[in-house]
């Protein structure tokens, strides 16, 4: 096998922590096997050498806030042949997101000494609102295990098994105790899709939905019990707005509970 | 099998219960028995009695589950809670085999020797462990791996005395008292100021093992102090569940409008089919190396209310939460009996404690009966 041209991967950064790029790195013992299968093209976190395009899977990591990165996504788009995004960030425009619901102006003369430098977008958006985007990795930050299984699975040229199920059903398969209903914690894990194995959870506490909403997600109904179990509305609404706000069922979820 | 006749009780002194884990323990079983962990009564491995919840108890409604000390030290004073012993005979996941590119060979995964011993089976859990025994076990598809791990295994019933107020299992007549499928079955009488346990055995395993232990045979006044228990904790049971008609209701209601208020309600979060004893669902993953070289078959715990369940090629054949919700309630209630000739269900609650937005399977069944075949037409 050696002698075959091994595929280019490139990781790329937008809006975003490094965080993802870091749960690559993280891999360790497994990053050498990487590194065996395929040739690493661009990835700043881990080398300064970078080898032209085009590439054929491109890990893209952050949200889309400035005119720049707008332009420069499409330029990174035409030279993957699969882009794959990592994280809420380019999944669903991260937690910098909170600006799309507020004016970004406010923050920016908040925030800079001198906010005439600064050019930016009103939002902070996923990569799929501005190109086509072969598949998405969830997590804040990404599991490293699932970042090695999509990398894996599209090597193999099989689908990555990274079930869209509840955060609930990794948190009964490890037998953990429900926080919710034994604590009356409150837990995003019936809306969350699944991938962290329920890590809050295991640790006593309730889910905060890093990884944005699981498939076919009911937020009216567990907002709708949470209120009746005597949550405040602005709470609500902050369970929904923090990694993944901008993921349409959260948004919407907590603009329902936005000044009432 | 089993002889006719009634097993006679003994009386057990709590002290020595601990001989039978030893006893256990040295023909080779893996003792698994309730103990408080995180806010709940959970099972795991045992080797004391010390590691047993006394004196605890759980106080269990629609979306919520609490413990609370109880008056009294008993060992067994609670119900069930969020684990069954389908996870020990049915894990929630398993490698199947390993296949290799070179060779195409699978190489099944070695079987799991481990040898249970399962201390506190509570009656409807017995009732739980036999629906799947149909299943995995004497059905057409038997599954190697359960069936050598149940088989292997040696359960210790306990009556049960302090149901819990989401219990129903008087009315599927599953509980609360242990009436089969166990080697041991105990009672723990502790309100007499003693701590001691019925205990009787219904199998040539339970026999052996009691056989060792040489106790007084029990007093007919104990004996029936155990019988008032159990009077009593059917008593308590105000949930209930008239099978047949559920069976009746559901088959009849297909297009009832209900299943659109259930599935504006339901989460499809799954909880409720995680916890179920008789739930079986599973689905498999393959995994590959990185080279692709080698391969693996994992099989894990799927449920009715994820999309995946329902997907063939092309769509989901169930893509809204009415539909899932329907499928789940008229499997276990109605279709299963057609299926395997007895309930889905045990009555044993767990659905109703730990679906975080409370829906009681035997409240909801009644939303049906207002529109039956009659008025439906
Ligand atoms: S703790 Fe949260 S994630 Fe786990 S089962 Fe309960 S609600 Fe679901
Ligand atoms: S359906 Fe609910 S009450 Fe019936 S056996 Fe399953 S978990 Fe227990
Ligand atoms: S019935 Fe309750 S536990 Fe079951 S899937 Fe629906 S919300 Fe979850």
């Amino acid at each position: 096998m050696a002698e075959i041209k091994k595929p280019k991967l490139a990781v790329w950064k937008f809006a975003s922590c490094d965080g993802c790029q870091l749960s690559l790195l993280d891999c360790e013992d497994e990053l050498l096997a990487v590194a065996e299968s395929v040739q690493i093209a661009n990835f700043p976190e881990a080398s300064r050498e970078i080898i032209k395009g085009p590439y054929d899977i491109s890990l893209v990591e952050g949200s889309i806030t400035t005119p720049h990165d707008a332009e420069r996504i499409h330029r990174i788009r035409r030279q993957s042949r699969l882009l794959i995004t990592i994280g809420a960030c380019a999944t669903a425009g991260g937690i910098q997101a909170l600006r799309n619901f507020t004016s970004v102006d406010s923050y920016v003369t908040t925030v800079y000494a001198t906010p005439a430098y600064i050019s930016t977008l009103k939002k902070s958006t996923p990569i799929s609102e501005h190109v086509p985007v072969d598949f998405e990795l969830r997590g804040c930050p990404v599991n490293k295990y699932q970042l090695l299984e999509v990398i894996n699975a599209y090597l193999n040229g099989r689908r990555p098994n990274t079930p869209p199920h509840s955060v609930c059903m990794e948190c009964k398969s490890k037998g953990l105790v429900c926080v919710a209903v034994a604590q009356k914690t409150v837990c995003m894990g019936p809306l969350t899709h699944a991938g962290c194995g329920a890590l809050c959870p295991e640790y006593n506490r309730g889910c905060f939905g890093c990884y944005g909403p699981k498939e076919t997600p009911n937020t009216a109904s567990l907002a709708a019990w949470w209120r009746e179990h005597g949550e405040k509305n602005t709470d609500i609404m902050r369970s929904f707005r923090g990694f993944n706000a901008y993921a349409e069922p959260f948004r919407k979820e907590s603009e329902a509970h936005e000044n009432i | 099998m089993n002889k006719k006749s009634k097993p006679s009780a003994y009386t057990l002194p709590a002290s020595q219960l601990q001989k039978i884990i030893d006893l256990l323990h040295e023909q080779g079983y893996t003792v698994i028995g309730p103990q408080r962990q995180d806010n709940a009564i959970i099972y795991d491995e045992i080797t004391s009695t010390d590691a047993l919840p006394a004196g605890w108890t759980d106080v269990q409604e629609g979306g919520t589950y609490q413990l609370q000390r109880r008056d009294d030290d008993a060992w067994f004073g609670y119900a069930v809670g969020p684990h069954s012993w389908k996870q020990f005979l049915f894990p929630a996941k398993k490698k199947l085999f390993t296949i290799e590119r070179e060779t195409f060979r699978a190489q099944a995964e070695p079987a799991d020797k481990t040898r249970y011993a399962f201390l506190g089976v509570r009656s409807c859990e017995l009732h739980a462990i036999a629906i799947q025994d149909k299943v995995f076990r004497d059905g057409p598809y038997a599954d190697p791996a359960y069936s050598r791990l149940r088989n292997n295994a040696f359960f210790i019933a306990v009556n049960c005395t302090e149901p819990a107020a989401t219990c129903f299992c008087s009315s599927m007549n599953t509980g609360p008292g242990a009436e089969s499928g166990y080697d041991l079955l105990l009672t723990e009488l502790i309100d007499s100021g003693q701590h001691e346990f019925l205990i009787s055995s219904a199998s040539a395993k339970g026999r052996a093992l009691l056989g060792k232990m040489e106790l007084p045979e029990a007093t007919p006044a104990a004996r029936e102090r155990g019988q008032e228990l159990l009077a009593r904790a059917a008593d308590k049971m105000h949930r209930r569940m008239d099978a047949e008609k559920a069976r009746k209701l559901l088959l009849a209601n297909p297009e009832h409008p209900h299943w659109q208020e259930l599935g504006a309600r339901c989460l499809s979060c799954a909880n409720c089919t995680m916890v179920c004893p008789t739930c079986f669902c599973s689905t498999v993953e393959d995994v590959t190396s990185l080279t692709g070289d080698t391969a693996e078959r994992w099989r894990r715990w799927d449920s009715c209310f994820t999309m995946g369940h329902s997907y063939i090629h092309g769509g989901h054949i169930r893509s809204s939460g009415a539909a899932r919700y329907r499928q789940w309630l008229t499997h276990k209630l109605a279709t299963w009996v057609d299926q395997f000739g007895v309930s889905g269900c045990v009555g044993c609650g767990r659905c109703i404690t730990w679906c975080p937005v409370a829906i009681d399977v035997t409240e909801e069944i009644t939303k049906f009966e207002p529109v039956t075949q009659e008025t439906a037409a």
